[in-house]
């Protein structure tokens, strides 16, 4: 299932909100979660990573994995959580919205 | 990590993007082998989740928004690298837009010290020049100079305003070393502080001072001082006479100190005891003022005027129908304000035919890399991309081309204001600045995008797939068309600057050929200051005059002398209204004249033909009938074609005839280029020796004499100067100056803009031939398979030749079309702001295109000659 405009920004805060993550683990949760529904193009992950660091709501440090590997860590900035916060806020209210619309229709064809 | 350490880091951020993305890909494909795919597979599929490695980056390089920088930087590499590989090319294009834009800036920073810059003093902008203004005019308008008692009225009736007063003035300062005639002005005490004017030594004048019977202080000029007193730092308290009156040095004036032309010399205003400075009637006193703090200029006006009715009720007789008005205070520069416009007007045009010049060569150039261009579209590149790339290509030359232009500028303004006939009013103000570098820079950067936009452009809207189909060699029309453009622009602003430097070469062939109405040939004029103690009594004075003509007769090479107030061709002139019937007539509808009040040897000396009856003699005296004599012009004007000999004629409100004697030959007394259409032209000469008593103190003051002489009239001057001297020592000559050196100056400035626009047009001409050589030499170079074909088919080389003359001679036809048209209206510019230029000159038209087709013809002829002897074999192998 392709993922709506503007939700993988969403995505990617929310799982970088759990901790400090690499890029392939980042999408390997998203695979993970959204139980292989969702599939990140791993193509358009990477430019959305630097997007968000550059606009300030990820920040990036490179540490040692458990594997002792290096590996560019993201984690969220204060203004990134603001932004979760909101953009989660929103999506709720959109999704509550759409399944009204969606309701009110089969209650119209009663 | 803010964009410029992006930046700076470049090529760290690359290394780092190229391990996150390793280690992505490493760690899914050691992932997938642990699940248990085979390795290669492993990779291979790793990858494909990814996607395109290279495209991943490129869209990662686009989220970090430093984008552009990173594009331009690496672009501008790209231009200054191509640039190399060309230096042809691009020593051609920096040289042209080097001089364009080089000559352009030293026009423009004339014009802004000359100009545009403000009044060299604090807060300029609150300066306001005062004027008295009648309800009703005279022949001169209804704008005045102020009284004194007006002005002190003004200042005490005024809250928003300071005032500070001057007068002009001059005379002889004598007394240590020889005497010598100095300008000088009679000021308020408060000018100085008024203009926040420092003196660099002493002090300035105190308030108290400027009154009568105050101990009488003087201030000097930097000049003054240096040249007088040798720059001696003791010079404060030393006494100086002025006018036969003693002063005492309180101050010397900064060096770049002017008020109007540079002054040598300033007293006090209120010191000054002459009965002119109580009468309400006698104009002339200047009036400047700087607004108080937080006061509009409505503000003050509206006190002026208030003032003004006070003073009209106060004293009807000499101030009804009288107010005053403020306007802004700016520096007064007359006529060389249009000769500046004019020159940055012309040398523009040069600029942009540079330009085009230069857009031509890029044009072909962007039409050679079309199939690069193409691929590199092919291969990903955005359109923007494309057009962003061509033009920093532009930007780059012309910003290049604008610092090799400033460098120009710096090292051509001086030499250029040298060259300046006669003196630039407020040259001091001439120099680089920031102005001026902005202008530099906006004019190379508007340049830049002007000859870039066409290449850019065209490199949008070229179709990706026709282009790389084609052969290397087919050129599209649209290209074509646009050379043309080129072509057709630059010949028509050649024509207009060939044209203007035409009518100008005309009309300077014209006026140097009318006749001046006098002899020019070895004769000297000098103001004459007579000994200040012999101006108090007219007796006196007449004793003075005659002794300094006898004086000078003396002198060997001296043939003949006389004294004259204002000589043809020299500044300064006196107008007066004439009436030929004793009946009252208000001074505003009489008709005017230029007078000269002259001794009896003038006409000899002057050589001005005498026409009917007779010039002065020694019997025109006091005493005896008034006499005058008039040109042929007057004659005709006053008197329709009748007698004018015996005749009576009225000056002013006089009510004594004067009768005419004679009638001489007109005299072009405001030079061949004004004298046409002057608005004064009748002339009229009366007897120095018949001034009344109570004038002959102020006319004395502008007397001068000239003197004919036998030989080379320079080497008079130093005898006749000591001649002259006279018992006292301190009469001196000064302006001194030869008839000859004044008609040559007449005409200085139009053969200053005959030079400078031939040196334009010359330019011009030049560039517009090298930019018709080249597109033809680019066009005709791309037919070569369609020439070559022609040739097999048959075709001679008359016939090849004949096709890339007949696609020339096109162009030209167009490019004179148009160029006639704007050289039409550059004609009538030239109408409005040269003296001088009564017709747009059609010969000039005549003369010039052929000279303009020729050399384009010329041009054209040699990448014809080359494209008749295309071998066809070879072109068609070529293919």
């Amino acid at each position: 299932m392709d993922l709506p405009q503007g939700t993988l920004d969403l995505l990617i805060l929310k799982v970088v909100a759990l901790g400090p993550v690499h890029g392939y683990a980042i999408a390997q949760r998203l695979q993970q979660v959204s139980r292989d529904v969702v599939q990140v193009p791993q193509g358009s992950l990477y430019p959305a990573l630097h997007r968000l660091e550059n606009r300030g709501l990820l920040a990036a440090d490179w540490k040692e994995t458990e594997t002792g590997r290096e590996a560019k860590f993201y984690r969220l900035t204060r203004k990134g959580r603001a932004q979760l916060d909101t953009e989660t806020e929103s999506w709720r209210q959109l999704a509550e919205a759409v399944q009204l619309i969606l309701k009110m229709s089969e209650g119209g064809a009663e | 990590m803010t964009w410029w350490n992006r930046l700076l880091r470049q090529k760290r951020m690359e290394e780092q993007l190229e391990k996150e993305l390793r280690f992505h890909l490493e760690q899914h494909t050691a992932d997938l082998i642990a699940l248990g795919h085979d390795p290669a597979e492993a990779r291979r599929q790793a990858r494909l989740g990814l996607g395109g490695p290279e495209q991943v980056k490129e869209e990662c390089r686009d989220a970090r928004g430093t984008r552009w920088l990173e594009d331009l930087w690496q672009d501008v590499r790209y231009v200054l690298r191509t640039l190399r590989q060309r230096p042809g090319f691009a020593l051609v294009a920096l040289a042209t837009l080097g001089l364009g834009i080089g000559a352009t800036t030293v026009m423009f920073t004339v014009i802004n010290g000359v100009v545009l810059k403000p009044l060299p003093y604090p807060e300029p902008d609150r300066l306001v020049k005062l004027q008295e203004k009648t309800d009703w005019s005279t022949q001169f308008g209804n704008l005045w100079g102020f009284t004194y008692p007006n002005f002190l009225d003004c200042k005490s009736g005024t809250r928003s305003l300071d005032l500070a007063a001057w007068h002009y003035g001059g005379g002889t300062v004598s007394g240590s070393a020889s005497a010598e005639y100095v300008n000088s002005r009679e000021v308020s005490a408060d000018l100085f502080s008024l203009l926040g004017v420092t003196p660099i030594r002493g002090r300035a004048f105190r308030s108290d001072e400027d009154r009568l019977g105050a101990p009488p202080v003087a201030i000097i000029s930097y000049g003054l001082w240096q040249r007088r007193y040798g720059g001696d730092a003791a010079v404060i308290g030393m006494p100086l006479v002025f006018e036969e009156k003693p002063y005492t040095i309180v101050g010397v004036t900064p060096e770049a100190f002017r008020i109007g032309d540079e002054v040598d010399l300033f007293t006090l205003l209120g010191q000054d005891v002459s009965p002119r400075m109580q009468n309400r009637a006698v104009h002339g006193i200047q009036v400047w003022a700087r607004l108080r703090p937080g006061a509009t200029l409505a503000q003050a006006q509206a006190e002026l005027t208030l003032v003004g009715r006070h003073l009209a009720d106060e004293y009807p007789k000499s101030n009804k129908g009288r107010t005053f008005i403020a306007e802004p205070l700016s520096p007064e520069v007359g006529d060389v304000r249009s000769t500046l416009w004019l020159l940055l007007g012309a040398v523009s045009l040069v600029l942009l035919i540079a330009c085009v010049n230069v857009a031509s060569l890029l044009l072909a150039r962007a039409v050679s890399r079309e199939r690069e261009l193409a691929m590199r579209v092919a291969l990903g590149a955005g359109q923007g991309r494309l057009v962003r790339q061509c033009l920093t290509e532009s930007a780059v030359l012309g910003l290049s081309g604008g610092v090799l232009g400033i460098l120009l500028a710096a090292a051509g303004v001086r030499p250029f204001v040298r060259f300046w006939p006669g003196s630039l009013p407020r040259v001091e103000e001439v120099h680089l600045d920031w102005r001026v570098l902005l202008f530099a820079l906006a004019a190379s950067l508007a340049s830049g995008l002007l000859f870039g936009l066409a290449p850019a452009l065209r490199s949008t809207t070229r179709e990706l797939e026709q282009t790389l189909r084609a052969g290397a060699r087919t050129l599209a029309g649209s290209s074509r068309r646009m050379h043309a453009g080129f072509v057709i622009s630059e010949i028509a602003l050649a024509v207009v600057l060939l044209v203007s430097a035409g009518m100008l070469g005309r009309m300077l062939l014209r006026l140097s050929s009318l006749n001046p109405g006098l002899n020019i040939q070895n004769v000297l004029t000098a103001r004459t200051a007579l000994s200040p103690a012999t101006l108090t009594n007219p007796s006196q004075i007449r004793a003075a005059w005659d002794d300094i003509l006898n004086r000078a007769r003396s002198v060997p090479g001296v043939q003949s002398i006389a004294t004259v107030d204002t000589v043809p061709l020299r500044e300064g002139n006196n107008q007066i209204g004439y009436r030929i019937t004793p009946d009252p007539q208000p001074e505003n509808q009489q008709p005017l004249v230029l007078a000269s009040s002259v001794s009896p040897d003038y006409l000899q000396v002057m050589g001005i033909p005498l026409r009917q009856g007779r010039f002065f003699d020694q019997q025109d005296r006091m005493g005896n009938e008034p006499v005058v004599v008039i040109d042929d012009v007057m004659a005709q004007e006053a008197f329709h074609g009748q007698e004018p000999i015996g005749k009576h004629l009225w000056i002013g409100l006089g009510t004594d005839p004067l009768r005419v004697v004679g009638v001489v030959g007109h005299v072009r007394y405001w030079g061949p280029a004004g004298d046409d259409q002057a608005r004064v032209r009748a002339q009229l000469y009366y007897p120095f020796a018949q001034v009344p008593d109570e004038l002959l103190r102020r006319w004395s003051e502008l007397m001068s004499i000239a003197v004919r002489t036998s030989s080379e009239p320079l080497s008079t001057i130093e005898p006749l100067r000591r001649a002259v001297r006279g018992a006292t020592g301190d009469q001196v000559l000064y302006e001194v100056q030869t008839m000859d050196h004044l008609a040559s100056a007449a005409l200085a400035r139009q053969r200053f803009l005959l030079l400078l626009f031939g040196i334009f047009a010359g330019l011009a001409l030049v560039l517009a031939c090298i930019g018709i050589y080249g597109v033809l030499a680019y066009l005709t170079n791309q037919r070569v398979p369609e020439i070559g074909v022609r040739i097999a088919l048959g075709a001679t080389a008359r016939d090849v030749m004949g096709l890339v003359m007949r696609q020339s001679v096109g162009m030209i036809f167009v490019g004179v079309g148009v160029g006639i048209a704007g050289a039409w209206a550059a004609g009538r510019v030239l109408m409005r702001l040269v003296e001088g230029m009564q017709s747009s000159e059609p010969l000039s038209f005549a003369v010039m295109i052929p000279v303009l087709v020729i050399a384009a013809l010329f041009a054209s002829f040699v990448p014809a000659r080359r494209a008749s002897r295309v071998d066809p074999v070879k072109a068609l192998r070529q293919e």
